[in-house]
């Protein structure tokens, strides 16, 4: 596994939205790459004839019924919200689509 | 920033257009993607909301079958594969339109992929042209919350101090359905892009998958377009112009943005990979977000879900529900109405066959239902600057005010009064008829008085009914439905007076 790039954290960082000084590029930046060469030792255990998963069970096919199941009250929905205005979200002005 | 627009005619003379049309369609299960909260328009914010929609620490998401089942059937409807196995993908990106901050989509494993559809686009002769636009893939995903940008000096986005998110359409299940480039429809293009929504979205209502209401916004489209030097068979940089509504804006926005296009590479410039906004208003685009980094989702397969795997047997049994072949039920529907080539031709053409069906279905007789939306309606479509069925008027109105009329208590004049009230959203045909004092005075009493006082009025012309010129009783008729302030049956005030004058 090649080590992960100071600029790839940047890149990571700013599609994050998470404001990263230089300083702290630089400390994380390796600390990423150790972690990843931890996780990636799984890929020395497999062999080629074990595709990657992305589930822990082999099910396929699970599904709901569609019916309605009870809501949360917007107060309930609402009460972890840092800021509540004409029962929205309110959230700081984004650059983005409109919905 | 003002755009140079090139004439449609100069555009053609030196680009090839190209387009690629991705339509979102939101089903109409009862229940959201993955989790029970409930997907009525128009609830108050965040009413229909719970912890898994809402990405709470914990919530673990469940497909719902019904919009699988759904998409299967959609995708076979668009003569696509159905995928054996396939996944959901998180797409990974930063708006407060998904509490997540990831949408569950499909990113490489499409459930219905490699298909197409034929779409008819009208010629001048009257007889349509047979276009055959590719189908790239249909997958499922979730719809994302609704944000009200306030503050600001416009209020638009990009002068807004904050986002109002309301999470009621967060996780509503959408079909999002994505066309492989369209080349070679030249100046048809801005047409065949309509057609092709416009058949897409006649394909959902026939299916029963969705509440298909572009104005409500439960099918909308994004539109792509490049252009390439005329004959050199390569395609340009694209842009994607969101936001377009209804089935007037698709064409619309293709027609301005090949114009937009044109002006910009005369110049010598280059155009930006970009999102723009359409304004349905002054039927412009302006750039939106530039995408650079943004583009990077990170898609990853969605570890709280496993695959989708329709087994054969379930596909083929959804295949038999599929609605009828299109072509197949013109053929049908034009000999159990007995309408001519040429009256067929023509609803189908205005974009009405659906409307005119439902409408015979809610009790019109077929050539009621034909006159009424490729009539008056058609008109006032037209007026308003609306496809007929965006009019806010339903089949089941316009059957209404129709039998009204059978039933003599509403004449032309009335009923079209009526439509009026309708087209204002004063309720039903029948609630319309008693706020507004339309229906025909059955009172035979005053009917006779206004006969008499007709007769009394226009001796002479009274004369020659005597003598036998019954055309002059036109003249009488007049006279009573004045009187009568249209408010009468014109049919019986004729009966009423030649019983009097023979
Ligand atoms: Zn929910």
């Amino acid at each position: 596994m090649p080590e992960i790039t100071r600029d790839e954290v940047a890149h990571l960082a700013n599609l994050a939205r998470i404001d990263l000084s230089d300083a702290e590029l630089d400390q994380l930046a390796p600390q990423l790459s150790v972690i990843l060469e931890s996780v990636a030792s799984i890929s020395g255990v497999a062999g080629d004839d074990v595709p990657p998963t992305s589930h822990a069970l082999p099910l396929t096919n699970v599904f709901r019924e569609d019916v309605n199941t009870p809501c949360l009250t917007p107060e309930q929905a609402l009460a972890g919200a840092p800021a509540v205005d004409q029962q929205r979200f309110s959230v700081p002005r984004i650059l983005g689509e409109e919905a | 920033m003002t755009e140079t627009l090139v004439a449609f005619d100069d555009v053609l003379a030196s680009y090839d257009p190209a387009m690629g049309l991705e339509v979102h369609v939101e089903l109409n299960t009862r229940s959201k993607m993955f989790c029970g909260c409930p997907t009525e328009f128009g609830a108050e914010p965040n009413t229909q909301v719970c912890p898994t929609c809402l990405g709470l620490p914990g919530a673990m998401p469940v497909v719902n079958g019904k919009a699988v089942e759904a998409a299967i059937r959609i995708g076979l409807a668009l003569n696509c594969e159905i995928a054996e196995w396939c996944r959901f993908a998180r797409k990974n990106y930063f708006y407060p339109d998904m509490p997540k901050n990831f949408q569950t989509s499909q990113y490489d494993e499409p459930i219905a992929f490699e298909g197409y559809m034929d779409v008819t686009v009208p010629t001048e002769e009257g007889d349509g042209e047979t276009f055959r636009v590719e189908i790239e893939r249909a997958h499922m995903e979730e719809d994302t919350g609704k944000s009200l940008h306030v503050g600001g000096a416009t209020g638009r986005i990009h002068g807004a101090d904050h986002s109002l998110v309301d999470y009621n359409r967060a996780g509503i299940p959408l079909i999002e359905i994505v066309t492989k480039p369209i080349v070679g429809a030249g100046e048809k293009a801005p047409l065949v892009a309509r057609a092709y929504v416009a058949q897409l979205r006649d394909l959902i209502i026939a299916l029963g998958v969705s509440d298909a209401r572009m104005d409500q916004g439960s099918i909308r489209a994004d539109v792509n377009l490049s252009l390439s030097p005329k004959g050199s068979g390569t395609l340009g940089t694209r842009t994607e112009t969101k936001n377009v509504n209804s089935l007037r804006s698709v064409e619309r926005a293709v027609r301005y943005e090949m114009s937009r296009h044109a002006g910009v590479l005369d110049a010598g410039r280059s155009i930006l990979q970009e999102t723009r906004h359409w304004h349905e208003d002054t039927g412009v685009t302006t750039s939106g977000r530039e995408k650079s980094d943004a583009e990077d989702y990170r898609y990853f397969p969605e570890p709280d879900l496993v695959p989708v795997a329709p087994t054969r047997a379930w596909v083929e049994e959804l295949r038999t529900t599929l609605p009828e072949n299109p072509t197949q039920k013109r053929a049908r529907l034009q000999a159990e109405w007995g309408f001519s080539d040429l009256e067929m031709r023509d609803t189908v053409g205005a974009g009405a066959l659906l409307i005119v069906e439902e409408t015979i279905s809610a009790g019109a007789s077929p050539q009621a239902a034909r006159k009424w939306w490729l009539g008056e309606m058609a008109r006032r479509a037209n007026e308003a600057g609306v496809e007929v069925g965006e009019l806010g008027v339903t089949p089941v109105d316009v059957a209404r005010v129709q039998v009204l009329v059978d039933e003599g208590k509403l004449n032309d004049k009335l009923a079209r009064q009526v439509l009026d009230g309708l087209l204002a959203g004063e309720g039903s045909p029948d609630e319309i008829v008693a706020a507004r004092g339309l229906a025909i005075v059955s009172d035979e009493g005053a009917l006779s008085a206004a006969v008499d006082n007709a007769i009394a009025a226009n001796p002479d012309v009274a004369d020659k009914i005597r003598d036998g010129k019954v055309a002059a009783a036109g003249a009488l008729i007049g006279a009573v439905m004045k009187e009568m302030r249209g408010q009468a049956d014109a049919a019986r005030v004729r009966e009423l007076i030649l019983e009097k004058l023979n």
